[in-house]
């Protein structure tokens, strides 16, 4: 599958030219391999291209917009944000996001007292049924060694500075459960539409490197 | 057994509950399996049990699918736990998941 695009804007407004996408370097050890696997799964009928089709389709309807949608109801409705915290997953499914991984879901609620990042030290775990892919740096090693034993100097190379009376919490994914950090609403929203909210809610929140604010997300823009 | 008489089967119902002072087993079996070798032998306690139970991913590697199940437990673990020259608050902490084979009671 293809994720170089992730992470590149498309709507900045101004056209600017692009390299030709196409593969530029011989493809690698596990490149070949999973072609070689895909290819003899589809010929001994054990899967069709439908099916990966399909499952490609699948990922690419999930996005961060999803999560946003799950923080900004939570942030309104205080019923639906107990029901998130005491079963991520079921409260989820509420709003029509489906678990097609089979993975649980602990929401980690952000509050005055605790901040929770989250990470997956041996590969890229990650909240895929409402966040979708994950950011490239999710999944490089500087990013999952320093989250469990440096978080306070990642987080402020984030530009976030937690006081030291703030207690981190990181919760390193490794079975069968994701998580999501469910940020604090920004002081100053008390009008918002729970639409308004959303929009203020982006991926890197829901990871919990930055602080949802006025400012972010594309109401920010 | 139960309020209702309900006798649960082995491994059925935890074993360990919130609040329970665990270490984690320090052991390199062959295979794939999801305890990361920096928290081996680290000390915490159960925050919660997750549910519902999981495979045992010990057996599940090799592909025994129907293998023994039993529950995984959400494991806070100080961070001066783990890294003793950490640099932060006192009270930062580490949470993961580890399956019930994988905890010793201390």
């Amino acid at each position: 599958m293809n994720t170089a695009d992730e992470g590149h804007d498309h709507d900045d407004g101004h056209a600017h030219p692009h390299a030709e996408i196409g593969q530029s370097t011989p493809p690698g050890y596990y490149e070949i391999m999973e072609t070689a696997v895909r290819e003899l799964l589809v010929e001994r009928k054990l899967i069709g291209a439908d099916e990966i089709r399909r499952q490609i389709e699948v990922l690419d309807s999930r996005t961060p917009a999803l999560g946003a949608k799950i923080v900004a109801r939570a942030w309104v409705d205080p019923d639906f944000k107990a029901r998130l915290l005491a079963d991520g997953r079921r409260a989820c499914e509420e709003l029509g996001i489906s678990f097609y991984d089979d993975t649980g879901l602990i929401v980690l609620e952000n509050t005055e007292k605790v901040h929770n990042l989250i990470v997956c030290t041996l590969c890229s775990c990650y909240p895929r049924p409402v966040l979708g892919l994950p950011p490239d740096w999710y999944k490089l090693k500087p990013y999952r060694s320093r989250a469990v034993s440096e978080p306070r100097a990642v987080l402020a190379e984030f530009g976030t500075i937690i006081p030291d009376d703030i207690e981190i919490r990181v919760s390193d994914s490794t079975a069968m459960v994701r998580y999501l950090v469910l940020p604090r609403r920004p002081e100053g929203t008390e009008l918002y539409s729970e639409e308004q909210l959303a929009a203020l809610v982006t991926r890197d929140t829901m990871i919990g490197v930055v602080p949802a604010t006025v400012g972010s997300g594309s109401a920010g823009q | 057994m139960s309020k209702l008489g309900i006798v649960l089967a082995f491994g059925e119902g935890a074993i360990f509950h919130a609040g329970d002072n665990i270490r984690i087993s320090v052991r390199s079996p062959i295979g794939h399996y999801r305890v990361p070798t920096y928290l081996r032998g680290k000390a915490g306690t159960v925050e919660a049990v997750i549910e519902p139970t999981g495979i045992d991913n010990e057996q599940e590697g090799y592909g025994r699918n129907a293998g023994k199940k039993f529950h995984y437990y959400r494991i806070a673990i100080p961070m001066t736990e783990i890294w003793p020259d950490y640099v932060g608050s006192p009270r930062d902490g580490l949470r993961i998941e580890v399956f019930e084979t994988w905890l010793e009671r201390i």
